[in-house]
């Protein structure tokens, strides 16, 4: 049910990057420490003029790398700050040690990650393996298919990391220049609309509080950094809990309720794609496409990866008869990519078979057309017909051989 | 402001006894006397260490020496991370959620996490004009790891990565000049520090806690284990490190030159060498020559140390 909106949101252009820009202007973080990387420096310079014409209170930090980006973040949000920065592939490679401080720490930084690929060789354009590869560094992580979900996941990111049953740092993953720098149709909500959903931080505690004086990244040795590490690992599985519920309360002002995954066609589908991100587009316009053609097809999109939504994954797809995982990341010597592999183990745990294929596709910057999913749900098909899989079961999806 | 000692005796310790430096570490001699310079100013005071020596030694969890509030981020980022919960203290004063009580805020890194793979966190921190104190313990190697060299290892010392071989005498280079770079960087304070002097080096932290802007300290600490001597030497050490201009003490505020300490009888390297058996290599007849390199650069950055202090 959509509930009636107080007011009515205003309908903009806006590139991908430039909706992070606008949903940062609104939430009007404390701290912001950001270093420029393509395709990420259109958010970077976006929010830099903001801060120019006085539209936002933020400390800008201006560091010399994301390394100094995240560290600044952790002890921003370590003073209780409310702090946000955003980067991609490399850059985000040169956090990766500090990824992992700041959610041992508990700091819950905000970061847009606009999607690129990592060298060598050269290359600018998207693909997800740069969160992938940080999927298991304790950070939340949640992926936009378009525009309106860059700006609508900026937003809720905040609160889904402040949560004190979650106190985690959260990435929201967009496709590098396929969203960043394309314009799409955004609904912005009121500024005060946004700033009531955010609310103030209230930190449980701040470095800053000199009466109190606190110890914060201590050396933990072998007597209790495993129960700390699990104390993480209890905290970043309730945000399988806490995403759905600020979801649903995002639908309250928004009328866009969001949710850990989010089917499509899925309710009487024989042979379904699992896909994550902005692939989503030319997917769903397949399901259609074979539809049409008597195939009963559907689609689930994973909305957040990390952590990761076993049951709701199994719950969607377990009616099926098979499945195919589409990575878009490298995932060099395993059987598969991370949602294949994951997924798999899901099926494997609750005692379900599955029938189940992987492709790579959209490597640095790839487009996948809709007949090329096309492609894939014929060929589930003849899976769910035959019952079997020709092998190899993990496949790149249009590459040269 | 002058340093009272009498008062300081009376000031409560900012960081407890009980941690876990090695006998003879001078690491929180140092981090006592700039706490209670910053004290004395009535200053409250908030802290950072990267990862080292003085890290793992305070901050044994669930225990902590420290009494004021401190933080440890990684090895090389312990700048940027005090820095921005300077910039947040700031934020939070200008939006009016704080008042301002002129906290000080004070980075204890060692020379590894400084000279080397800190300097570019330093550097832009210097630059952005962030407020914070940096405080380099500078045992000259990476001794928490068990002493290997780093950029500030003076030459020919033997470390376990600049190790004395039959054909390697020990490191090859000489040390960097991070004070020079701070100075080339338009640092507004920057000195050069050590224990012995404690009256000079609680002065120099007050003048950096007084200056609208951040600053660099570097105070030599002799580190028993990595340069090899009596645990009961560090002071000593600590001395004939500025009696010999190995460590002349020093300050550069604004650019302006000051020779804080002389020497009233400039003693040979050979006197400050011989007590460290880090050195004890150089007195073979066949590295008499790293022994004159190192007399010819400390006669020649000493002579360029005190023009630089005529002309201002």
């Amino acid at each position: 049910m959509v509930e009636a909106m107080v007011k009515k949101p205003l309908i903009k252009a806006l590139e991908g990057d430039k909706a992070v820009a606008e949903a940062m202007r609104q939430i009007n973080p404390d701290v912001v420490a950001a270093y420029p990387i393509t395709p990420q420096t259109e958010i970077v310079m976006e929010f830099a003029e903001l801060v120019a014409e006085g539209l936002v209170d933020t400390e800008y930090i201006r560091v010399e790398s994301e390394h100094a980006a995240m560290s600044s973040c952790i002890g921003a949000t370590s003073a209780g700050a409310r702090a946000m920065t955003a980067t991609c592939g490399p850059g985000l490679a040169l956090m990766w040690e500090t990824l992992w401080v700041a959610s041992g720490l508990r700091c819950p930084i905000v970061m847009a990650v606009v999607n690129r690929s990592f060298s060598a060789p050269l290359n600018i354009l998207t693909d997800q393996t740069d969160m992938m590869g940080s999927r298991d560094s304790g950070w939340v992580q949640i992926y936009a298919e378009n525009h309106q979900e860059v700006y609508d996941n900026a937003i809720q990111a905040v609160r889904i990391a402040e949560h004190p049953d979650v106190m985690l740092p959260i990435m929201c993953g967009h496709a590098g220049f396929v969203l960043g720098h394309t314009l799409g149709r955004v609904e912005v909500l009121p500024d005060e609309v946004v700033r009531k959903f955010v609310g103030e931080y209230k930190p449980l505690y701040s470095i800053l509080d000199i009466e109190h004086p606190k110890t914060i990244g201590a050396y933990d040795h072998w007597d209790y950094f495993f129960e700390h590490r699990r104390q993480l690992f209890e905290a970043i599985n309730n945000a399988l809990r806490v995403i759905p519920e600020i979801g649903q309360e995002y639908g309250k002002i928004s009328g866009r309720y969001y949710r850990l995954v989010e089917p499509y066609r899925l309710d009487d589908a024989e042979v379904a794609i699992l896909i994550i991100g902005s692939g989503a587009g030319a997917c769903r316009e397949a399901v259609d496409e074979m539809r049409q053609k008597g195939v009963k097809a559907g689609m689930l999109k994973v909305r957040c990866f990390r952590p990761f939504p076993a049951d709701e994954i199994v719950k969607a797809l377990k009616h099926t008869k098979a499945v195919a995982a589409m990575d878009r990341c490298e995932c060099f010597g395993a059987e598969g990519g991370p949602l294949f592999i994951e997924t798999c183990s899901a099926f494997f745990n609750r005692g379900l078979p599955m029938k189940m294929v992987d492709y790579f596709y959209g490597l640095g910057g790839r487009d996948t057309v809709p007949a090329e999913f096309c492609d894939i749900f014929r060929e589930l098909s003849k899976i769910a017909e035959t019952g079997e899989i020709k092998p190899p079961i993990v496949r790149y999806l249009a590459v040269r051989e | 402001m002058a340093i009272k000692l009498n008062e300081i005796c009376n000031q409560e310790e900012k960081i407890a006894p009980g941690h876990r430096a090695c006998h003879g570490c001078p690491e929180t001699i140092i981090v006592r006397q700039v706490l209670h310079a910053i004290t004395a100013m009535g200053k409250p005071v908030i802290t950072a260490s990267p990862t080292g020596c003085l890290e793992v030694c305070t901050s044994p969890y669930p225990q902590t020496a420290w009494r004021v509030p401190w933080i440890h981020n990684a090895f090389e980022n312990a700048s940027s991370t005090l820095a921005a919960v300077w910039t947040t203290y700031r934020h939070f004063v200008k939006q009016g959620k704080m008042e301002d009580r002129d906290i000080k805020f004070v980075v204890f890194g060692g020379d590894g996490a400084t000279y080397d793979i800190g300097l570019q966190f330093i550097s832009g921190v210097v630059e952005r004009g962030q407020q914070i104190i940096y405080v380099c313990l500078n045992n000259e190697a990476y001794m928490n790891t068990g002493v290997q060299r780093s950029a500030a290892t003076p030459l020919g010392a033997w470390t376990t990565t600049s190790p004395v071989g039959k054909v390697i005498p020990g490191k090859t280079e000489h040390r960097k000049d991070l004070v020079g770079m701070m100075v080339a960087n338009g640092i507004p304070y920057t000195a050069q520090a050590a224990p012995h002097a404690w009256r000079d080096l609680m002065t120099k932290t007050q003048k950096a806690a007084s200056i609208e802007g951040p600053s660099y300290i570097d105070v030599i600490t002799p580190c028993p284990r990595g340069w090899r001597f009596p645990i009961d030497e560090t002071i000593y050490l600590s001395r004939l490190a500025v009696e010999t201009c190995m460590w002349p003490l020093y300050e550069v505020e604004y650019g302006k030159y000051k020779i804080t300490s002389r020497p009233t009888q400039k003693k040979p390297v050979t006197e400050y060498l011989k007590a460290q058996r880090r050195f004890e290599h150089l007195f073979l007849p066949e590295n008499k020559h790293i022994i004159d390199e190192l007399q010819r650069k400390v006669d020649e950055d000493w002579e360029r140390l005190q023009k630089l202090a005529e002309m201002d």
